[in-house]
């Protein structure tokens, strides 16, 4: 039946055959920790006594990994660990009664572990499944369309203790919900076809012969794998940016890697990021599961044209269950020569793919925290310079690029960099894919050519009385009517995929309150101003919910803001106070309604009072006034 | 003759490779810091030492200095969201200065008094936070911990032994030992080891020993934090 907790003596045996499995390599720490907690359930002290020693690791480095990630723990959870998405999307489609209705039907509080061990109920960030929620995983499998009933029906299989993988197969279906496809998702495309074409253009420009551009795969190679360097002019000439967000110029990465130095018994390493966590993006899985030949596709071009020789996908936790298709269409691949050793049959051209999970933590979504987490560390930000294309996994030259940038640099390589740049806007290239979600009647994938407008989008999805957009996730931008015919180009609105719509009914105060829990439980911790920072910002938005807010507390969010901007150590901590300096400055009268105390002015005023002082003393100097931080008399 | 930068408006040179915070602290210059120590890999993540670096926050203790650059560092805009940083750290633990056997030795409390931090502006967290009483000849104190990882890369850069290491995420961050029992008893730490002498604050205690040395004559009751004759000396010293 389901998996009961092994013994101690049982135990020892399984966690030494992981390591092994794992070839007793400590940079797989994370993925030993994953193994780990789903045979047991969580890390016990046991675990990782065997760990520790078989893997000549201190316990304190275990047990700093195993402490950073929401999946992994280092207590007894329940044998049935249900994690409720709590993404605002969810909670719109009733997340929290649904939670309540299985806590009370289950006898166990929020947080807590039932007596018997037998269930955990918690929430969780967004799993991802936001045109389908609300969403919960249970033992890692994730499920949507939750309903009172559904809640009924888990609370029934979990007291009878039904084994989750004999839970009836429609709990679990995941739909793909594509409602507008474009060049990515309507590409009818041949798995190898990327590859052959870029070859072909090599050869074509004579580049095949040519010995001046050979690094790595070429190096000494007879003509016949040409041009890595033609091949990264067209994704240069494609113009295309960095879908995750942020819109950096793709061949300019590309090229840094590419010419970096490499000692000897070095490769260079290809990562693409599905590290999918901002809440309300869910394009990654529909991309991985329609397309995912085209993203390993693209993997193998950028290896083609940097020279790597190894690649992963940082895989998040919540999308565990997309891996066996992924292994599968991985296996193809490898048996048709388009992975694995010498690629199109070309000796010396060698380049695979390697899955790593996730394991519940935002902040690896961050390209340089998610080298840290593949290396199986903790996964904090790393000091830059020096920059991952230089100094990334294992101190390699590394690319991090997004799943679909890739899926897009297969495109290029196979119709070529102009075709590309002719789609979408001057400085935005190509297509987007937008997870719309929310108060809309047809929520899914929705791909556009870059430049398409948000009223556009609000048109297609079926949204009326819409009060505001949230482009991009929490980190991005609230959108107001006002400016619904702004488009979505890194010239105008940059978005790494979520488009999450408000209608009037909604309170933009709450919108902004449950994006502000969501960067405090996911701040990493490793820097002061936004491990503390994220802490007093959702502090100060809970004791406005509570009704105790005043125009101070205003002013302190925006010297928290200004903090957070200038001294923290990465994005997460940069646009952690995005949400609610957008919704206070769009939406001020969500945030009116909570003061009930308009003014904080103390009545005692302390420098008033020490004016005696002072003219006893003679003095009038700065020194001798109080001239509080806090703009006001202390 | 070596490179320079500028420092608020102070020309300082530096050697092939030094950080800005190493080569000022060379040129006997303050920038605030506390998980900043010479002897180890700089760590920048209290970001004490945070500067404009041509019109650009970056933490001094991590980057490097360059010829020609301009940084902003005793300025009040940066010294003002520096004592906010020390205001957090204060109410992000439990530190009660009058009470504690570290005052007048304390890092984060000199720096607070050189910022001039006159009350922790913000709510205190008043975490839960048990005291490790076990090992014989010293204490541990979690209350006061400012999580800077200083005893973390002692132990595991200087003495070879990994006692100590950070578990937990954001606001959860917290110390560990390497004992199944969580007990520093039950590890091999040492009273001799570098990590015995290296917490800025009060976590690392040795035992029998407090307030040997009465309140007004330990070292920063002397000579404040910062001050220019012994900014040099504490990089000679180490």
């Amino acid at each position: 039946m389901h998996c009961l907790e092994p013994s101690e003596a049982a135990l020892r045996p399984l966690v030494a055959g992981i390591v092994a499995q794992h070839g007793g390599d400590a940079s797989r720490m994370l993925q030993i920790l994953r193994d780990i907690q789903s045979l047991a359930g969580w890390i016990s002290p046991v675990a990782v006594d065997v760990l520790s020693a078989e893997l000549a690791v201190p316990r304190t480095k275990i047990e700093g990994v195993a402490g950073f990630y929401s999946f992994l723990s280092l207590q007894p959870r329940g044998r049935y660990r249900i994690l409720f998405s709590d993404n605002i999307t969810d909670r719109m489609l009733g997340s929290t009664a649904l939670m309540a209705r299985l806590c009370n039907s289950l006898w166990v509080e929020q947080g807590k572990t039932s007596e018997e061990g037998l269930v955990s109920i918690d929430t969780t960030s967004c799993t991802g499944l936001c045109d389908q929620g609300p969403a919960l995983l249970v033992n890692n499998r994730a499920m949507g369309r939750l309903t009172a009933e559904r809640i009924d029906q888990i609370a029934e299989l979990v007291r009878s203790e039904v084994a989750v993988d004999a839970w009836p197969d429609e709990f679990f279906i995941i739909d793909d919900n594509v409602q507008r496809a474009d060049i990515l998702l309507a590409a009818d495309f041949q798995p190898g076809a990327a590859l052959q074409a870029a070859r072909q253009r090599a050869h074509a420009a004579g580049e095949g012969m040519m010995a001046s551009n050979t690094r790595s795969w070429r190096e000494g190679l007879p003509a016949g794998l040409g041009g890595p360097a033609a091949m990264l002019d067209e994704i240069k000439r494609a113009n295309l940016r960095g879908r995750g967000g942020a819109g950096f110029t793709t061949g300019l990465k590309w090229e840094a890697c590419r010419n970096a130095p490499l000692p000897a018994g070095q490769q260079r390493i290809v990562v693409c990021n599905a590290d999918e966590g901002e809440p309300g993006t869910f394009k990654d899985r529909v991309l991985l599961t329609r397309q995912a030949d085209l993203v390993f596709e693209g993997m193998t071009v950028a290896a083609y044209a940097v020279g790597a020789t190894r690649g992963f996908v940082y895989l998040r936790g919540e999308y565990a269950y997309l891996r066996p298709q992924l292994e599968t269409v991985l296996a193809r691949r490898r048996q048709d020569k388009l992975l694995g050793r010498d690629i199109l049959g070309i000796p010396g051209a060698d380049f695979d793919i390697e899955i790593h999970l996730g394991a519940g933590a935002y902040v690896c979504g961050e390209e340089s925290a998610l080298i840290e987490s593949l290396e199986g560390k903790r996964g904090t930000p790393r000091n830059r310079p020096p920059f991952p294309v230089t100094n990334g996994y294992l101190d390699q030259p590394t690319i991090v690029n997004n799943v679909e940038t890739f899926a897009a640099a297969a495109l290029i390589a196979l119709h070529g960099g102009d075709w590309y740049a002719a789609i979408g806007t001057r400085h935005s290239a190509g297509s987007k894919l937008l997870s719309v979600a929310g108060d809309c009647a047809r929520p899914g994938i929705y791909e556009y050519p870059f430049g398409v407008s948000i009223r556009q989008v609000l048109d297609a999805c079926g949204a009326t009385k819409v009060q505001a957009v949230q482009v991009s996730g929490p980190s991005g931008i609230c959108v107001a009517p006002n400016e619904f015919d702004r488009v979505i180009a890194f010239e105008d609105i940059p978005t790494a995929g979520a488009f999450t719509i408000f209608d009037s009914t909604r309170d933009m105060f709450e919108v902004a309150r449950n994006y502000v829990h969501f960067f405090q439980h996911e701040s990493c911790g490793f820097c002061t101003p936004c491990r503390v920072g994220t802490s007093l910002l959702k502090n100060l938005m809970d004791k406005l919910a509570r009704g105790c807010g005043s125009p101070y507390d205003f002013a302190e969010i925006e010297k928290l803001n200004q903090l957070l901007q200038s001294m923290s150590h990465c994005g997460l901590g940069h646009t952690a106070c995005n949400p609610v300096l957008d919704t206070i400055a769009k939406f001020r009268p969500a945030y009116e309604a909570r003061m009930m105390q308009r003014d904080f002015t103390p009545a005692f005023d302390l420098d008033q009072a020490l004016s005696q002082a002072r003219q006893m003393t003679g003095r009038d100097d700065a020194a001798a006034h109080l001239q509080s931080e806090q703009g006001g008399a202390v | 003759m070596n490179p320079t930068f500028e420092l608020d408006g102070q020309a300082i040179s530096f050697a092939e490779g030094q950080t800005i915070l190493q080569a000022a602290t060379t040129a006997g210059v303050y920038i605030p810091h506390l998980c900043y120590h010479p002897e180890f890999k700089p760590h920048g993540s209290c970001k004490l030492c945070t500067v404009k670096v041509n019109g650009r926050q970056t933490a001094a203790c991590t980057m490097r200095a360059a010829l020609g650059m301009k940084v902003e560092s005793n300025c009040e805009e940066i010294n003002a969201e520096r004592r906010a940083l020390t205001q957090m750290l204060f109410v992000e633990g439990n530190h009660f200065c009058p009470s504690c056997e570290k005052s007048g030795h304390c890092q984060l409390q000199a720096t607070a008094y050189h910022l001039g931090m006159m009350s922790p502006h913000y709510d205190h967290f008043f975490p839960n936070r048990a005291v490790d009483a076990s090992h014989p000849e010293f204490l541990l104190d979690f209350n006061r911990c400012i999580l800077c990882s200083l005893c973390v890369r002692a132990s595991r850069d200087v003495d070879g032994k990994n006692v100590f290491a950070l578990s937990g995420r954001g606001i959860k961050t917290h110390l560990i030992v390497n004992a199944r029992s969580g007990r520093l008893a039950d590890t091999d730490f040492a009273a001799t080891d570098k990590a015995a002498a290296v917490c800025p604050v009060g976590v690392i205690l040795p035992k029998r020993q407090g307030f040997a040395v009465p309140i007004g004559e330990r070292p920063y009751d002397k000579v404040a934090i910062g001050a220019a004759t012994t900014v040099r000396a504490e990089e000679e010293a180490s």
